[in-house]
């Protein structure tokens, strides 16, 4: 059973509690082990980085070396802590001067980070490390029919990690053709739900959301994948207000991957946190997960 | 004559920091942006395009603009844009640039460099928000979303605010809003590892 220190972040604790719940269910199915970061600390999301860099590099240490005392790999199945862990583990182990400096404050708790534990998102653990053989392998009840947009958001892809394609990515619609459901091609896939701007020019947030999910649905999506707590509130909590905004009548229900590759791995959508929407998803879901006879494997 | 003599004077004794030019101000503060200098900027308007916010009509300047106006030392203007306080951090500028420069790294670095020297634009809820949430976070460890609400509802209409507590109301009944913040637990351990970085002030 492969292992990793799994570092859920401040909003799967309450805003994205149904991440959480399906991220375990799913990688428990499959065979992984998330064990959570013990006394883990917040990432610092952008703010830090808006105030102080240094600061910001600190705090992602010191759960990256929290990691690599366990001798496990980081999962972070937030973006933005992703996407902030990476980049802090880049700049220490180019930096030496850089690190030195952070690990003298890290020992203050009691902590070193010498670079070797890695930083990944947990939809790369589902599509890298697990891969989608193993995923169909598991499927119980293919989502047939259902037609989903996966959104893959910014910070998955951007900035550039490594060779990875960030123009033309595929790796999300395979995984939701991997359990069985119809990934719809769309225009804005790949572009930005607002971020933080849906606190600090809401304006803006709301017609950027707008765009995406008139996109989304022009496509004729019943469901928009997501694979970030931000993503998925700015898209589906602000709903109500885009269409109070805009005029607009928007109902498109905004979940989680992990909340669909758990229903086709016949979890029950109780256990997936299914039913803690503010834009209902068993309309969306339930000809898919019902009429659809459970295969005996 | 006379100008060389001013010449050797100003290379054999440090400037003043304000005679150091903008330009080479805002290149120090690009410590974390592996990309080209903005020297080598084009100004070929593909961040300008590329990003959501900017061609939605949300920036005062455009990102290609801010380059061009630091460039040329404009500080004034640069400082009080809104262009970097309403970046999303989408990244698309940074790897659409066919000049390989990191564009939303720069404006993070802005927005760092408003907040220190506290010059940025009146009315933004940005540079407060960021305020807050560090504080926040220093001395629990963790982020609580109502106590960050306040940093920006007040600013807000009547009728937003009513829309933002209407869905505040529906989260919490749905049982995803935290009612009490959470802290880590080795927290004084954690504040001695933020005073080596910066001075925290009084000892709480
Ligand atoms: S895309 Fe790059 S080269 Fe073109 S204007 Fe923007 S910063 Fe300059
Ligand atoms: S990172 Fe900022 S400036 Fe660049 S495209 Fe995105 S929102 Fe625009």
């Amino acid at each position: 059973m492969k292992k990793y220190a799994y570092f859920p972040g401040c909003s799967l604790e309450k805003m994205a509690h149904s991440y959480h719940m399906s991220a375990l269910e799913t990688t428990r199915a499959l065979g992984i082990e998330l064990k959570e970061l013990e006394d883990w600390n917040c990432c610092g999301a952008t703010a830090y980085f808006h105030v102080d860099e240094l600061l910001a590099f600190t705090l992602c240490a010191r759960n990256l070396a929290m990691a690599e005392k366990e001798k496990l790999d980081l999962v972070a199945p937030c973006s933005g802590c992703y996407k902030n862990m990476y980049f802090t583990r880049e700049h220490l182990k180019h930096d030496a001067g850089l690190a030195e400096h952070i690990n003298e404050a890290l020992s203050e708790d009691n902590l070193h980070y010498a670079g070797t534990s890695s930083v990944r998102h947990l939809i790369e653990v589902f599509v890298q490390d697990v891969g989608f053989d193993a995923i169909k392998a598991k499927v119980i009840k293919p989502l047939k029919g259902l037609r989903v947009a996966p959104y893959y958001g910014c910070q998955i892809l951007r900035p550039r990690k490594a060779k990875e394609d960030v123009e033309q990515p595929r790796f999300f619609e395979d995984l939701i053709s991997a359990i069985g459901a119809e990934p719809v091609d769309y225009l804005l896939r790949l572009s930005c739900c607002s971020g933080a701007l849906i606190i600090t020019n809401r304006r803006a947030a709301l017609s950027m959301v707008r765009n995406l999910l008139e996109c989304a649905v022009r496509s004729k999506a019943a469901i928009i994948a997501t694979a970030c707590p931000l993503c998925q509130v700015n898209l589906e909590c602000y709903q109500k207000q885009v269409n109070r905004e805009f005029g607009t009548d928007l109902n498109v229900p905004v979940v989680y991957f992990t909340q669909l590759v758990g229903l086709a791995l016949g979890i029950p959508p109780k256990r997936l946190g299914i039913g803690s929407e503010l834009v209902a998803v068993m309309p969306a879901i339930a000809d898919a997960i019902e009429s659809e006879p459970a295969l005996t494997k | 004559m006379n100008a060389t003599a001013e010449t050797s004077v100003t290379a054999t004794t440090a400037p003043p920091e304000d005679r150091i030019p903008f330009v080479e101000e805002i290149k120090n503060l690009l410590y974390a942006s592996k990309g080209n200098p903005i020297s080598t900027c084009i100004q070929c308007g593909t961040c300008s395009a590329t990003c959501p916010v900017a061609s939605g009509g949300f920036m005062d300047n455009s990102p290609r603009r801010i380059i061009a106006l630091i460039r040329s030392g404009f500080k004034e203007q640069v400082l009080k844009s809104n262009t970097f306080w309403y970046c999303a951090s989408c990244y698309q500028c940074t790897v659409r640039c066919p000049r390989g420069i990191d564009i939303a790294e720069l404006m993070y670095g802005l927005k760092r460099f408003t907040v220190w020297r506290t010059e940025h634009q009146e009315g933004l809820i940005g540079p407060t928000f960021s305020e807050t949430f560090v504080k926040m976070i220093m001395r629990t460890g963790r982020s609580y979303e109502p106590v960050l609400a306040t940093t920006y509802l007040f600013t807000y209409g009547l009728p937003e605010m009513i829309l933002e507590a209407q869905t505040a109301t529906s989260l919490m009944l749905k049982g995803r809003l935290p009612l009490l913040p959470a802290r880590i637990k080795r927290l004084e351990n954690f504040k001695r590892m933020i005073r080596h970085i910066i001075p925290l002030g009084d000892k709480e």
